[in-house]
């Protein structure tokens, strides 16, 4: 579990160039969670992630990681790096090896595992995102844009993170890309019950997945709740440059057109749902 | 992390020096560089002082600022203030050890210190007050001549504007790219020579090719803007020398001759 | 004749080994034919390797066909001495947007084209002015691009377009490393540009709610053209779509997924409004029944 008290970072503290990035932030991950972090560029949402596998030092407040700070004397940044595990935007940035299993073995090879664990380790990463065997001995450098994404997702999944970050994981692939990395994620939730972070722009995924949003604005948590609870507030993300799922926006739009129908539906299925529920209801009347 | 260099970035302001051609401003700092080199007494020093200082005020770069880009020569600086403090012979001032400080060797290390520090504060208020295409097109100007001899000054000129584009891009593209790879566990702090030399690799090997991805990008968005060399193309914003400008090169000459002056007479 | 004509167009990427022997040929753009009119907003749809970005660069003489021909303009863009007439026709916009500001200033990379295309001082600045305006960016020229946002950056280079003053600009997924808000910003631009100014705009995008407007549209898979048709005849495949790595914006599945379901919505809805205009118009027939 991860626990945020007041955290606050300041870029240049006591100069006169002093910039707030984040403003008293508390708050709690807890083990098994599928978390959605939205807030538009600039927001401190980046900013944030990086405070959770210690990339970035806060300049007040505290963070524990199970209970532990990870400010203590002591504490092993490197250890917390294995396990919250962080995959930055555009991931494929960042591999560098010759061919993509060596690639996906940086992450353990550095946590100093025997050899035979790393290799498994590897191999068990790139079959959780779908990449096979045949992949193995390709440069990276020769692969699609989707393929090398998941190879670099597989390359933090090799450290087996109790906590996997991903900072827009869907960035500039089709719809079809987005859905099966999404679609990979949330596996490895429901299936090896890790806590996952999703920090997305697109709040059709977001409402899709996520049990909790969490919004940045300005450096503050602003929001913290369930979608449903969150996806209500829809005229005050706008104000932050945000929105909710477009079906929302429908349902608003019918109630408002004299459709009795309920308005908290975030996704196409819910939305169909309770539009022929109501019709249906209005049948029997 | 590397977000402090502030050498080579233009500081946009409105002011007299900004608008100055940059051939003046070339000449300027060329006139400081040769007085600087010139002077080996206060009072040259005195007036280079007024001199650069002057500028700096009429410019409207505040000095925190310009004093901003002299970190990366401090170890520079230091270093040649204390070669020359220990190792100048003649009159002992203190002495311990093997180590003796000498009045001339005081003088010598202020006196280079001060030279360093003014010529890294002239070059870098040349930059700060000149837009990189600005001084790429006043060094092409100035430099035109060369293609006489067959130097390709336009190109080195193009290049040179394109780099200075870059630098702040790739600086911060390092940075994500060490971010990426120590969330993977990259170590590169600690360890010998060889183990440091070895943890630059997966730094290195992406940020390469990132630079040859965007160069590649870049050389396709410039084609597609129709830029085919130096040949046939019109400026924006052509050089033109004006009544400031004038004043200005009459006050660049006055300057190192009367340096050279008190150099002689002093 | 349209402005952006193809006939028969192909182009394969070439790999080859060290000995220069041919080891594999991509055919990245297979047998395109395509005729784009003058003031039309066309968009072309396709997944991430359906070549549609390969298309895109041969509008621009980046790349020349391997077979087939493309006109831009009337001119053919395998001749050598039309290079320069055909970049001046259709200019081009591309995804990253830090990889095509030139200039560290941003009125000096609008003036870029212009001055590489020899066009005299005074008509530069008037150009840059227009276009920095048309744009909405006149406030940021004397800024440093590195200071933009995403979206500011690519209204940028839209304007450095612009400047060249093409009849046509060619934006390849110009909104695909932008958020949400960067990308209603350049799109709301490009449909101004094409209402206001009357420039052909071929808009290439996996995004499907930016091309809900275009005139018409062309949907790519495995470097062929697909489908091809106005976005309500596109968006009622919503099947089809999907099996090319696509997919249509919410509004558009609720309505078609409603309609297999038996309530008789039009085959096509790409609007909130239309759909609340709809199922209010079938509402109040169910109750006059």
């Amino acid at each position: 579990m991860i626990k945020l008290e007041r955290v606050e970072y300041k870029y240049n503290e006591g100069t006169p160039m002093e910039a707030e990035a984040l403003h008293e932030v508390s708050l709690e991950i807890h083990d098994g969670e599928f978390i959605g972090l939205i807030g538009h560029t600039g927001s401190g949402k980046s900013t944030l992630i990086q405070h959770l596998n210690g990339l970035m030092r806060a300049t007040g407040g505290d963070i524990r990681y199970n209970g532990e700070s990870i400010y203590k004397e002591g504490f092993s940044m490197r250890d917390l790096r294995s396990r919250v595990g962080l995959v930055f935007q555009y991931p494929e940035h960042q591999l560098f090896e010759i061919d993509v299993f060596t690639d996906v073995c940086f992450g353990p090879k550095n946590q100093g595992l025997p050899r035979e664990e790393i290799e498994e380790r590897a191999r068990e990463a790139l079959s959780l995102v779908g990449i096979g065997e045949s992949y193995y001995k390709k440069s990276p450098f020769e692969l699609s844009g989707g393929e090398k994404r998941r190879v670099a997702i597989a390359g933090v999944l090799a450290m087996k993170p109790e906590v996997l970050i991903l900072d827009e994981p869907t960035a500039g692939l089709d719809p079809k890309g987005r859905d099966e990395i999404l679609g990979q994620v949330a596996r490895l939730h429901k299936e090896r019950g890790m806590t996952i972070i999703l920090v997305s722009h697109s709040m059709e995924d977001v409402a899709k997945y996520v049990d909790r949003i969490m919004v940045m604005n300005h450096g503050r948590l602003v929001f913290n709740d369930t979608p449903r609870a969150v996806f209500s507030h829809y005229k005050e993300l706008e104000e932050m440059g945000l929105a909710a799922p477009q079906v929302t926006y429908i349902a608003h739009a019918l109630k408002e057109a004299g459709f009795p129908m309920e308005t908290d539906v975030i996704t196409v299925a819910e939305a169909e749902e309770a539009i022929l529920c109501t019709l249906a209801m209005e049948e029997e009347r | 992390m590397m977000r402090d260099i502030t050498l080579g970035q233009y500081y946009p302001v409105e002011s007299p020096v900004h608008k100055l051609d940059p051939r003046t401003k070339l000449f300027g700092t060329l006139a400081l560089i040769i007085a600087l080199f010139v002077a080996d007494n206060v009072f040259c020093y005195g007036i280079a002082a007024v001199f650069l200082f002057g500028i700096i005020a009429v410019s409207k770069v505040p000095v925190r600022h310009i004093l901003k880009g002299l970190k990366p020569v401090i170890f520079l600086l230091l270093f040649s203030a204390t070669f020359n403090l220990f190792l100048t012979p003649g009159e002992e001032l203190i002495h311990f050890w093997v180590f003796t400080i000498t009045k001339e060797g005081l003088i010598r290390a202020g006196m280079m210190a001060v030279r360093l520090i003014f010529l890294v504060m002239g070059t870098s208020l040349l930059t700060f007050t000149t837009t990189p295409n600005q001084l790429t097109d006043g060094l092409e100007r100035s430099l035109r001549f060369l293609k006489v001899f067959r130097v390709p000054v336009h190109e080195i000129a193009m290049m040179m504007s394109i780099a200075l584009r870059f630098i702040p891009i790739l600086v911060e593209e390092t940075d994500k790219i060490m971010k990426a790879q120590m969330a993977r566990g990259a170590d590169f702090e600690t360890g010998g020579l060889i183990k440091k030399a070895k943890a630059m690799i997966p730094l290195l090997v992406p940020l390469f090719i990132s630079a040859f991805r965007r160069a590649s990008d870049l050389a396709m968005a410039m084609e597609a803007r129709c830029y085919h060399g130096g040949e046939g193309r019109t400026k924006m914003k052509p050089l033109k020398y004006r009544t400031a400008d004038r004043f200005a090169y009459v006050i660049l000459l006055v300057f190192p001759v009367s340096v050279a002056f008190l150099r002689v007479f002093l | 004749m349209g402005i952006i004509r193809a006939k028969n167009l192909i182009y394969n990427y070439i790999k080859r080994d060290e000995e220069d022997k041919i080891e594999e040929i991509n055919e990245a753009v297979k047998d395109v034919t395509l005729d784009i009119e003058e003031g039309e907003f066309v968009a072309v749809l396709g997944h991430n390797g359906s070549g549609k970005s390969t298309l895109a660069k041969h509008m621009n003489a980046l790349l020349l066909p391997s077979e087939g021909t493309i006109w831009i303009g009337g001119r053919d863009t395998k001749a050598e001495e039309a290079l320069l007439e055909v970049r001046q026709t259709a200019g081009m916009v591309f995804q990253n947007p830090d990889n095509q500001i030139i200039a560290s200033v941003v009125e000096e990379d609008v003036g870029f084209g212009p001055e590489n295309m020899g066009v005299p001082t005074d008509e530069i600045w008037r150009r840059v002015d227009e276009c920095l305006q048309a744009v909405g960016m006149s406030a940021y020229r004397e800024v440093s691009p590195n200071r933009l946002s995403g979206g500011q950056k690519q209204r940028v280079a839209i304007a450095g377009v612009m400047a060249m003053e093409p009849k046509c600009i060619v934006l390849d997924e110009p909104t695909a490393m932008l958020d949400p808000n960067g990308r209603r910003e350049v799109i709301r631009t490009v449909r101004e540009l094409n209402k206001k100014k009357g420039i052909t705009v071929i808009l290439i995008t996996h995004y499907m709610e930016e091309v809900i407007h275009a005139d018409r549209i062309y949907v790519m898979d495995e470097g062929a053209i697909a489908l091809e048709g106005t976005p309500e005849e596109i968006f009622s495949r919503v099947e089809e779509l999907k099996n090319f790595r696509l997919d249509v914006p919410q509004v558009t599945e609720l309505a078609y997924n409603l309609r297999k379901k038996g309530i008789p919505l039009s085959p096509c809805i790409l609007d909130i409004q239309d759909f609340v205009r709809e199922l209010a118009e079938f509402r109040k027939q169910r109750v006059s029944l």
